[in-house]
Order: C-alpha cells, then sequence, then structure tokens
C-alpha cells in the first residue's frame, strides 16, 4: 500500500511537470516544428546547438514582436527553405506525400466494402 | 471477377508503395543547403567591432561592389584554417571582405585578429547568432558573395583555394 501511494505521488508530480511546462510556452510549440538543420533528425526543440539556440532566440524575438505562428514559419522557410519545417505544405514536390494516404484508405476501404459487406 | 480484384489491388498498392520507396533510395539523405539562388540581403542594425558604433546593413554594402561576408569566430577550429585565404584574397583587393563575429568574447576574437591578421574591412558583431539568422546561415564559418545588394552564392563551411578560385572567376 505504501508503495502504491509513493507511486502515485511520483505520477502525479511527473504530470504536474510537464503541465507546467507546456501551458506558458508558444516558443516550444513553435521550435518542435523546426527542423534544426546542422542535426541528424532532431528538431530546433531538442537540440542544444549554436544554430538551434540561436533560432530559438529569433523565435523569442519574433513573438515579442507580434508575429502569428505562421508569420514565423514563413519567415523561417524564406530564409532557409522548406525543409526547415516539418509540416511540408501542398505543392507539386509533395503532393504524392499528402494524397498516397488517403488514395491508400479508399482502396482499402473499396477492398473491405467489397469482400465483406457486399458478399452478405 | 470478385476474387481478381482483391489480389489486383494489392498488387497494385504494393507496386505503388515499391515505386515510391525505390525512388527513395536514389534521393540523398544528407541535407544540402540551396548555395545558388540569389537572394537579397537582408536589413539589420548591428554594432561595429573595433568602434562599437551602430551600424546599418544599408550603409555598408555599396551598390556596385562585390563583398564577401564572412562569419567567422575565434573559438572555430576552420575559421583559423581559411583565415589565410581571406588575408589572400584582401590583398589582391578585388572584393570587400566584410566580417561577422559569430557568438564570440571579443577579447579573444580581438587577439586572434592580432595572431593571424585583419583581412576585414568592416567587422560586425552577432552576439547571440540571431544576425547570422537573418543571413539564413548554418554557423561558422560560412561566406557570402553579395553584388547589387544580392547574395550570388553562399559557401557553407571553410574555403578552400578552389573556391577562391571560383569566387575570383565569379568577381571578374
Amino acid at each position: 500500500m505504501k508503495l502504491l501511494r509513493f507511486f502515485l505521488i511520483v505520477i502525479l508530480l511527473f504530470s504536474l511537470n510537464s503541465l507546467n511546462a507546456e501551458e506558458n510556452d508558444k516558443r516550444n510549440e513553435i521550435t518542435k516544428n523546426l527542423r534544426c538543420l546542422i542535426c541528424q533528425g532532431q528538431s530546433v526543440y531538442d537540440s542544444d546547438s549554436e544554430f538551434a539556440n540561436s533560432l530559438k532566440i529569433v523565435v523569442d524575438k519574433k513573438l515579442q514582436e507580434g508575429l502569428s505562428e505562421d508569420q514565423i514559419y514563413e519567415y523561417f522557410k524564406t530564409k532557409y527553405g522548406e525543409w526547415i519545417l516539418y509540416d511540408p505544405s501542398l505543392n507539386k514536390n509533395t503532393y504524392i506525400l499528402w494524397l498516397l494516404p488517403i488514395l491508400i484508405f479508399l482502396i482499402g476501404g473499396a477492398i473491405i466494402y467489397k469482400s465483406f459487406i457486399v458478399k452478405k | 471477377m470478385k476474387n481478381k480484384i482483391l489480389p489486383f489491388s494489392v498488387i497494385i498498392i504494393f507496386g505503388i508503395i515499391f515505386f515510391i520507396f525505390y525512388k527513395g533510395l536514389e534521393d540523398s539523405k544528407i541535407y544540402t543547403p540551396d548555395v545558388n539562388t540569389k537572394k537579397e540581403i537582408p536589413v539589420f542594425n548591428t554594432k561595429e567591432f573595433f568602434s562599437g558604433e551602430n551600424l546599418k546593413s544599408s550603409s555598408i554594402f555599396e551598390l556596385d561592389k562585390v563583398y564577401l561576408l564572412n562569419i567567422w569566430s575565434s573559438w572555430c577550429v576552420p575559421c583559423r584554417q581559411e583565415h589565410p585565404l581571406l588575408m589572400n584574397l584582401n590583398s589582391e583587393n578585388k572584393v570587400n571582405i566584410i566580417g561577422m563575429n559569430y557568438k564570440d568574447n571579443l577579447k579573444n576574437a580581438e587577439n586572434f585578429l592580432i595572431e593571424l591578421g585583419n583581412p576585414y574591412k568592416k567587422i560586425l558583431i552577432d552576439l547571440d547568432g540571431t544576425l547570422a539568422i537573418e543571413w539564413g546561415a548554418y554557423g561558422v564559418p560560412e561566406s557570402f558573395l553579395i553584388y547589387n545588394n544580392e547574395i550570388i552564392k553562399k559557401y557553407v563551411g571553410p574555403l578552400n583555394q578552389e573556391l577562391v578560385d571560383e569566387i575570383n572567376l565569379l568577381i571578374k
């Protein structure tokens, strides 16, 4: 019983901790969507490189200037290109990426419909 | 008929997936920055290294002149290697070299210049790295060839003799 209570407290502490961290920072949300260009598979948020640290400062500054999230993404896109965004926009290079899941979903749905529902 | 649709569509789907992954194999997984697109230089304010005066971007870069903006730092080892090349380039007087001191201790930076020489016409200070972000830079060292307020070419990483030859060719 004691052990259970201990674990409950620990879990509660951890969840409170993350709650606190998440609520105050729009900057974190934005930097999580920016790719650290000089790192391997890390976001700007995760990285502690010189590049990422400067980028965090720039995001802070832009937020203070009153730019919206989309405007900030747009700003970095003009500086570094599409690659810096984790969420690519729909264009001629990325249409397969966007349309393929929908296509597969529709085909899959059709197969299920054909084989299970029509059979009945 | 019904029996045929299922295997047929499965084959098609796997075909598409195979095709995409196969195409993906050809792509380089290493990110290569776009270095050839011409871009307007950013507008910024900063301080001059020696005098500490405020500098506006418009007062640094004049039209019809070739500039090489070099981002450097005293703690950056490759900067040390490329420095003699910058000294040479400066002595030929064909290009105005502007320095940008990146996230550095100013005292160390000064010692660096005393030790290796100062090829820069002007040096801008970028204490927190945000100015480099304005330029779309990745880190140190990095160089931008500028003509008519446009970035003609970007060199990520240290310059070597080959690249210096290329610069000489471009600014002829």
